[in-house]
């Protein structure tokens, strides 16, 4: 991709700092390709030319002025729309949303601000992040730009496919059980779910509390370390956030990019390979699997016993959270209310809520209310924590070993849009390998390891303790480092051109 | 293993406050007794000796200085709510008739 669009983030802030470049140029280029192109991907829920451009002003003023800028400064972002935007619509994908203008930022919406980035606009996603294929929005499914009959994964599919639709440079998203590393991977794309707590997640609207994490997704490694620096560290309005100072994940990137990796163990988790892994999976993952192994890094097989308990135990986690959360949705203070007049709270309630929800929205919530009821609780739900216990002994067991684990992102690559639809537990298969991050609260990652048979992405994810999020950059730039010059050029190099609509 | 009935999704439902129509009560009958049948596997290794956990990480409570910050405004607090009147919420009937 030539021009301002198909610039990383590093090199457009660059341009913006030599001058070379305004901010209003940059973030007009990718408005231009927003409506060039969405019409066809649809990444975007809500678009916002005029705030953007605005920003993107206020910018280059303060730059004309000659006031020192954060590194980001100019660069345009797109934002997943769980996190709530003061002026902006956020619908988190439901139509119990439907035209809702937030009273208030998010804490990442506000540092983004404050850092100078413009906010092109929302980004699609499953309805409150329930999904591994954008198909359960109540707008409409995102399409893969590599494939445009083809799920961008989920939840946070508008996220990744606007990064590999070049109609942004970076974007937010939100990772419960793999909503930012799946669609990372099914796109071609780089992803990031932070340790749990070290992203802020007051203004973010709940899906799982206990499993929830905002992170950056970006092209490049280390554009998505700077915007993770922009986003993370520790506040006072969330008391999951982590008070300790993050670690150098930007250092990390650039120095995982020169390629050494001596001394670095890593561990390949056996229980998340073989049976259910397409081939052209298993293919790529080995091979990053060599170039590692090149690069100097010690390659061990690593067992986590636990781990095949995971997506049952995040199955019945997650639908008890959300059941939970998705209670405040009551018609009462904002959204939608459907009320004929005659009925009580109740009714109005229940009748909003039926109209107001998706299918996988309600299968969940009915799913957390039998988890969590009478006579039920300690079989299920009760269980299920106990396996998350098991689940951290299996990551605290394997972290004595090695440095980071990994493993293939997805089992698959991007399947047709509808072709699970009917049927949850294959959708619910898709999470198999990300979901024990969320359970243990360890970070992880997601980045491009190469095309399988069918020419379509494939991800490779890399998992390190907690608070170890440097670690993740600084083995994933070894392997874009080494993947890259292989390549010739970064694989999204290789993504069909889409038919720009004329204007 | 466990069945989920039609009947259970009703209570269900009524209890999560979702009216659900009756082809979805169904439907939803057969999806969510699959569903349980699959996560129930948990128990298989969830036995008594293992400790529950609620939370990734180890957390301790939060508070804040005990010092007065502006709450968000009564207009902005109302401006998306689907009726208001006289500064607050308007909300429909609470109790219902007795019969």
């Amino acid at each position: 991709m030539s021009g301002l669009i198909g610039r990383t983030a590093v090199e457009l802030a660059q341009a913006l700092a030599n001058r070379e470049v305004s901010s209003r140029e940059a973030t007009q280029a990718h408005l231009d390709r927003i409506a060039a192109v969405d019409g066809s991907v649809h990444a975007f829920l809500h678009v916002d030319a005029e705030g953007a451009l605005a920003a993107a002003d206020a910018v280059d003023a303060r730059r004309a002025a000659g006031e020192q800028l954060p590194t980001l400064a100019g660069v345009p972002v797109a934002v997943k729309d769980v996190l709530v935007t003061q002026g902006l619509p956020t619908t988190a994908g439901s139509r119990i949303l439907q035209g809702w203008v937030p009273p208030y930022d998010a804490t990442v919406v506000r540092k983004l601000r404050a850092a100078g980035l413009p906010i092109l606009g929302k980004t699609n996603m499953d309805e409150f992040a329930m999904g591994s294929s954008t198909e359960h929005s109540a707008y409409g499914p995102t399409h893969n730009p590599w494939d445009l009959d083809r799920i961008p994964g989920g939840s946070g599919g508008g996220s990744a496919a606007a990064l590999a639709s070049y109609q942004a440079p970076l974007s937010i998203g939100s990772d419960t059980g793999g909503s930012i590393r799946q669609p990372a991977a099914v796109t071609g794309t780089v992803g990031v779910k932070p340790t749990y707590g070290g992203v802020s997640r007051y203004g973010v609207i709940a899906l799982a509390s206990s499993l929830d994490q905002v992170g950056p997704c970006a092209r490049t490694v280390l554009d998505t370390a700077l915007l993770h620096e922009v986003i993370g560290g520790h506040d006072p309005a969330d008391s999951t956030s982590l008070a300790e100072p993050m670690p150098d994940i930007v250092g990390a990137a650039r120095l995982g990019a020169t390629g050494d990796l001596t001394g670095v163990r890593i561990g390949v988790v056996r229980e998340l390979s073989g049976e259910g892994y397409q081939d052209g999976v298993r293919t790529r993952f080995e091979e990053s699997l060599d170039l590692l192994r090149a690069s100097g890094a010690e390659i061990v097989e690593v067992s986590c016993p636990n781990f095949p308990y995971a997506l049952a135990a995040y199955y019945l986690i997650l639908p008890s959270e959300a059941s939970s959360n998705l209670a405040r949705f009551d018609a009462m203070r904002y959204g939608l209310r459907v009320d004929d007049g005659a009925g009580t709270v109740e009714r109005v309630m229940g009748a909003t809520r039926a109209v107001g929800f998706g299918d996988e929205v309600k299968r969940r919530i009915i799913l957390g209310t039998y988890a969590l009821s009478a006579g039920y609780y300690d079989a299920y739900y009760g269980s299920a924590q106990k396996v998350r216990t098991l689940i951290q002994r299996d990551f605290d067991a394997a972290f004595t070993q090695v440095d980071v684990l990994v493993s293939p992102t997805a089992p698959t690559t991007a399947f047709r849009l509808g072709e699970k639809l009917d049927d949850p537990l294959a959708m619910y298969l898709n999470d198999v390998a990300t979901i024990p991050a969320n359970l243990a609260g360890v970070p992880g990652m997601s980045l491009p390891a190469g095309l399988a048979e069918d020419g379509l992405p494939v991800g490779f994810q890399i998992l390190a303790p907690a608070r170890a999020d440097d670690r993740l950059y600084l083995v994933g730039a070894a392997l874009e480092t080494a993947l890259e010059s292989r390549w010739g050029g970064p694989l999204l190099s290789r993504v069909p051109n889409l038919t720009e609509v004329a204007r | 293993m466990s069945s989920i009935s039609r009947d259970d999704v009703a209570r269900l439902a009524q209890l999560a406050r979702i009216d659900l129509a009756e082809t979805e009560l169904d439907r939803l009958a057969g999806q969510l007794t699959a569903i349980v049948d699959a996560v129930a596997q948990v128990s298989q290794v969830a036995t008594r000796d293992v400790q529950a956990t609620s939370h990734p990480l180890p957390l301790t409570n939060v508070f804040r200085a005990d010092v007065v910050h502006p709450p968000l405004g009564q207009q902005a607090a109302l401006a998306a709510a689907p009726a208001a009147e006289d500064g607050r919420f308007r909300v429909p009937q609470i109790m219902g008739e007795e019969p």
